[in-house]
């Protein structure tokens, strides 16, 4: 095919080298859809819109960092949103019941958030049942305590201290400060993923279990402490959701959990594991958040952009798979050819 | 290291069906953003050009597209900018980024269903300190966060017209009557239960007496076999009140499929599209709710008169309503429609929800 050659000779060098990946093509799809969207929609250029799209992705990009590397081991986890919400209703009700310490909710929500991914865990590596029936199970059942603890009571008498202050933005911005505990949050996970032998590890069991058993990676283990970590981190989500809300009722975060997997795919995390990386999946994340508001600010109604938000999921999975193909086209055409250097 | 033309390819190709897909959806939509003049207001009438917006619990649903018809109907009326916008399902978060998206757009009122009376309250108060005033109407958020609520009726509306009605379906003799709740410890549903009591007291409704009280939990088939069981144990029962719209239809169904169609009475809190067999083949006479067109309507006018200055929410503010007529702003800045609406088959063909 002509274009084929004429578009990978005519493109300036360096490009090559940036735009290397998915990961590229997400960010670029960020710039882009703020690029446009500032032009051609009043209110995207605004402080004001930055700071709302903050607000509304910091629970989803807490979950999609522990979610990232689940997906990548080859399991997933779709408790999240129960987990949250289940974690909501309990700092609720210890609330109600008189635990006044914030800190202590806190510790006491990530240790029940630890309980719940240990449960997850359990059922996966020690009973060996799939992830995908495992969480979905628990999904209704931690709905489903969630409802025990507050029925259809709503607890929501917190200072106004705690529910002002969490997303209360940085000085001189209006970006809410909690995002410095996600970005802090990102970057552990993000060295422990791409420079450390435990992500190598993670990469290697989404690939080829056996393989990476007879290497010496502990599988088991190291798959029911991600299960724990989503638990934990799914139980913060939880208590910024609570503090966001000012509401901890059952229902916090229905749903949640697709926003989340659709994020991580959207990223470039590829659903059978083994393929992905963070900086591709918090794009996604601002991706979709961006793209969200941006349209709901254009007045687009609900149903819409739920097809828009679908259209990039199908996109995420589907279009992998075509550059996979073309490539593996250009490959047997270069073997023919001399051998390129580095492949 | 992959192969530097490859990659090039790749990401030719990527980018631009990211771009064209983008593109197309921010473009496409970007379109439809409406203009609006407003224009100077003459004293004591709404100023015209307000852009007001319905925001309700959920988009879709038929008892909302009602409620916001008659919102759009009035603010033609008085030559505003109407416009309806929200989520798809009915999530406090989700009706949050919608009102973040209104205050952004410079709405002049939000009119408001809330999905939880704490958790938007964040959101409308951003709004308001942005130069919006709110609303709410069907489901009111904590007082300190909207300037106005539109109440659809009041408890006591409520038992009044339930035990009016299933008194004059059963007829002058009376007899044993039984309560179809909902959940056991929901709020309003308990409320409604203890007006109804209070109001059998009287004696004009000496010959009623309540013999049960049963639980379906807002479930179809749970109410179903609620109902089903009350007439299995209480032989001589005349009626039925169910004031939940899940109930009272699930009874409907139950009874007009069995022998004692017609014989044993029902009524309740019902939609018009869920009871109009039971209307039209008799096992229902009556039953009631408010009329949710005009529920929308006030709520409109009430935006309108907000919006222009004509009230402020206190106490003896009055405003006029269109074809409504007069309203008075009450306690804690709530409006009230008025007694609920009683459908019967001479008017169930009327409504659509």
């Amino acid at each position: 095919m002509a274009t084929e050659q004429s578009t990978a000779v005519d493109a300036p060098r360096g490009w090559g080298a940036t735009l290397r990946s998915w990961d590229a093509v997400v960010i670029l799809a960020v710039v882009l859809v703020a690029i446009v969207g500032s032009l051609t929609i009043d209110g995207v250029s605004s402080p004001r819109f930055w700071r709302f799209v903050t607000i509304e992705m910091i629970p989803i990009a807490l979950i999609a960092l522990p979610m990232t590397f689940v997906i990548i081991t080859g399991e997933i986890d779709l408790s999240v949103a129960s987990m949250l919400g289940l974690s909501a209703t309990v700092m609720g009700q210890l609330w109600f019941l008189g635990v006044s310490s914030l800190p202590l909710l806190i510790a006491m929500c990530l240790l029940l958030g630890a309980s719940l991914g240990a449960v997850n865990g359990t059922f996966v590596t020690v009973f060996g049942l799939p992830s995908l029936a495992v969480t979905i199970g628990t999904l209704a059942l931690y709905r489903g305590l969630a409802y025990v603890v507050l029925g259809d009571r709503a607890v929501a008498n917190y200072p106004v201290a705690w529910t002002r202050q969490v997303i209360s933005p940085i000085p001189g911005t209006t970006i809410p400060w909690f995002i410095m505990v996600v970005v802090g949050l990102a970057v552990v996970f993000g060295v422990v993923l791409h420079a450390t032998p435990i992500g190598r590890g993670l990469y290697a069991i989404g690939n080829n279990v056996d393989a990476s058993s007879f290497s010496g990676i502990n599988v088991a283990r190291t798959k029911f402490w991600l299960f724990v970590i989503t638990g934990m981190v799914s139980a913060l989500a939880g208590v910024y959701w609570t503090l966001r809300f000012a509401s901890a009722r059952a229902d916090n975060g229905v749903g949640l959990e697709l926003s989340v997997v659709a994020a991580v795919l959207l990223g470039g995390v590829s659903i059978f594991g083994g393929r992905g990386g963070l900086v591709g999946v918090l794009a996604a994340v601002v991706l979709l958040g961006v793209l969200r508001n941006a349209l709901q600010l254009a007045y687009v109604p609900a149903n819409t952009l739920t097809i828009v938000t679908g259209s990039l999921l199908i996109a995420s999975v589907v279009g992998p798979n075509i550059v996979a193909m073309a490539r593996q086209r250009l490959r047997q055409r270069r073997s023919a050819a001399p051998p390129v250097a580095g492949a | 290291m992959r192969a530097a033309g490859t990659t090039r390819f790749r990401a030719a190709v990527m980018g631009t069906f990211a771009t064209v897909l983008l593109l197309g959806a921010t473009t496409a939509c970007a379109e439809e953003t409406p203009t609006t003049n407003p224009t100077g207001a003459t004293a004591g009438t709404i100023k015209e050009g307000l852009k007001i917006t319905f925001l309700p619990k959920q988009v879709n649903n038929p008892y909302f597209t009602t409620s916001d018809n008659g919102g759009k109907a009035a603010v033609e009326e008085f030559k505003g900018v109407y416009s309806e916008t929200g989520p798809s399902d009915t999530s406090p978060s989700a009706q949050v980024s919608y009102i973040n998206t209104l205050s952004q757009q410079g709405t002049d009122v939000i009119v408001v269903s809330a999905n939880d009376k704490d958790a938007i309250c964040g959101a409308l108060n951003e709004a308001r300190t942005a130069g919006a005033k709110v609303v709410t109407f069907d489901s009111d958020t904590k007082p300190e966060c909207r300037d106005l609520f539109i109440n659809q009726a009041t408890a006591d509306g409520i038992a009044k017209i339930q035990i009016k009605l299933i008194s004059e379906a059963i007829g002058a003799d009376g007899g044993e009557i039984a309560i179809l709740s909902a959940t056991a410890n929901a709020t309003n549903q308990n409320a409604w239960i203890e007006m109804m009591k209070t109001e059998l007291a009287k004696p004009e409704y000496a010959k009623l007496k309540l013999v049960a009280t049963v639980y379906g939990d807002d479930n179809d088939q749970k109410s179903f076999q609620e109902a089903q069981g009350l007439l299995s144990k209480y032989p001589n029962l005349k009626g039925i009140i169910s004031p939940t719209t899940v109930g009272v239809a699930a009874a409907g169904r139950y009874l007009s499929g069995s022998a004692y169609k017609g014989k044993v009475q029902l009524t309740g809190l019902g939609t018009p599209n869920q009871m109009r067999s039971y209307v039209k083949d008799g096992t229902v006479k009556s039953f009631a709710l408010w009329n949710p067109a005009d529920l929308g309507y006030l709520a409109a006018y009430a935006a309108g008169a907000l919006a222009s200055g004509l009230i402020s929410g206190k106490e003896g503010d009055k405003f006029k309503a269109g074809k409504l007529g007069e309203y008075t702003v009450g306690k804690d800045a709530t409006v009230l429609l008025g007694d609920p609406f009683t459908f019967t088959s001479a008017n169930i063909e009327q409504f659509n929800f």
